[in-house]
């Protein structure tokens, strides 16, 4: 059972200065799954994900991708992660193309410009590709940040509160990006306080926080 | 539905298949990522947004050129007085605008997230704040190198020493920026941060002040600048190759 999962954590915890936010996490998650975390407020959810996501380091425990040990900024992680967090890492004076074009381009490849129209269209900002993103509202930008997902083309998502700020075009939207996603064998690890919208089949759920 | 989405649909399945193809081939690890091509993207990257920020491009260029013409306001207008005051005052100022343009150099991209993307690509971190810093002082050391034999007219200084103060500043203003990278990143996400970055960068130009305005210093008093000017080099040199990776840890620690 062990061979199927793809990302597996052991016994993780974290600690925010003398808190311990949790600890004795186990979880395995096998290609075209979610793991959906919970938990109140404050329970850590955001730090599992950086966790998951190689920028911080565990308190304790292990994540592995693939079998093998990620600590940190580990070289194989960074070639499978897309981390969708609470600050959408547009640049203000840059337009939602050249955005785009920059994240593509920090893959060490380039995307032909269709790609990027197209990605934007998908989302419903091929009106405001031109526009320096200074000008979107939150939720488009958001909007962005679904785009961003379609095009770097990761194994592994990373999402911190994906629902926040999209309206019901665009949570379908991010229904078509994850039901695709997780179609083609990739995995996906989400916080979020409201139910995502993928078929519960799919869905391991992790709450973090509940017993003490 | 309507038409629109029918479109979208359409698009997003040229996307669909790319992607799938990507989440089927793991990555190895195997591929050598381009050193250049990082430095170039941060580059590029940096340089675009600075350009597009002009305003505050404009407000550090001009914070040099007032800071130097306040001394032959304050001070006596002598000739002498000023040509003795004058490298001190140029270099002085110099490591004050650099100081100046710091802290945009990594807050903003750690406020919106940026910086986490850079330190999660695959593209080597040391490579991309390499670009970052040379972004960094393409918009703001070059500038002041450009000005400086400019504002120096005003010290009744010759062309000589205007000329050794340009080339003094173009070893030394590369330098500025990459040691002041260091306090920049170190100082991430700390409280008064910017007052912090002050303390703890200001001693490190201290060298990088006394050799370069000793370099303007010593033609003025009609010696030769090369030593002063190779140490200069060294320096550069030295901060160039170690100067990235101290950066790029620092980047680490301050997203942990």
């Amino acid at each position: 059972m062990a061979a199927q999962s793809v990302l597996e954590a052991r016994q993780l915890a974290a600690q925010r200065g003398q808190a311990t936010l949790f600890r004795a996490v186990d979880f395995a998650i096998g290609a075209g799954e979610v793991l959906v975390v919970t938990g109140r407020n404050g329970s850590g959810k955001t730090t599992l994900l950086r966790i998951v996501a190689g920028l911080t380091l565990a308190a304790a425990g292990e994540v592995r991708w693939r079998g093998a040990v990620a600590p940190p900024f580990d070289a194989r992680l960074r070639e499978v992660v897309a981390f969708n967090g609470h600050a959408p890492a547009l640049k203000d004076e840059l337009t939602a193309e050249e955005n785009l074009d920059a994240w593509i381009g920090l893959d060490d490849r380039r995307a032909p410009r269709d790609d990027i129209v197209a990605a934007l269209d998908a989302v419903a900002l091929s009106r405001q590709r031109r526009l320096p993103v200074r000008v979107l509202s939150q939720g488009q930008r958001r909007r962005i940040g679904l785009a961003r997902l379609a095009l770097v083309r990761r194994a592994l998502w990373v999402l911190d509160e994906p629902l926040t700020a999209l309206d019901a075009d665009a949570v379908t939207m991010l229904r078509g990006l994850l039901d695709a996603h997780l179609a083609d064998g990739g995995i996906c690890v989400a916080a979020s306080h409201q139910p995502l919208p993928i078929s519960p089949a799919r869905v391991r759920s992790l709450v973090l926080g509940g017993s003490t | 539905m309507s038409e629109v989405p029918r479109k979208r649909h359409a698009g997003a399945d040229a996307l669909h298949d790319a992607h799938a193809d990507a989440v089927r081939t793991t990555a190895t690890g195997d591929a050598q990522p381009s050193v250049l091509g990082a430095i170039g993207w941060a580059l590029a990257r940096d340089f675009r947004v600075a350009v597009r920020s002009k305003g505050e491009l404009g407000v550090q260029l001009l914070f040099y050129v007032i800071v130097v013409s306040l001394f032959p306001l304050a001070t006596s207008p002598s000739r002498e007085v000023l040509a003795t005051l004058g490298p001190g005052v140029l270099w002085t100022s110099a490591l004050l605008a650099s100081l100046l343009s710091l802290p945009r150099l990594f807050a903003s991209d750690h406020q919106d997230g940026t910086l986490e993307q850079i330190a999660l690509s695959p593209r080597p971190l040391a490579a991309l704040v390499s670009g970052k810093m040379a972004a960094h002082w393409l918009t703001t050391g070059l500038p002041v190198v450009v000005m400086a034999p400019l504002l120096g007219a005003q010290y009744a200084l010759d062309a000589p020493v205007l000329g050794t103060l340009a080339l003094s500043l173009l070893l030394g203003t590369p330098i500025l920026s990459l040691l002041g990278a260091v306090g920049a990143a170190l100082t991430l996400g700390a409280r008064g941060g910017g007052s912090l970055l002050a303390l703890l960068v200001l001693p490190l130009y201290a060298p990088v002040l006394i050799f370069g305005a000793g370099a303007v210093d010593a033609v003025r008093a009609g010696v030769s600048a090369a030593p002063h000017l190779s140490l200069l080099g060294a320096g550069l040199l030295l901060a160039l190759v170690a100067v990235p990776f101290a950066v790029a840890a620092a980047v680490r620690i301050a997203l942990d």
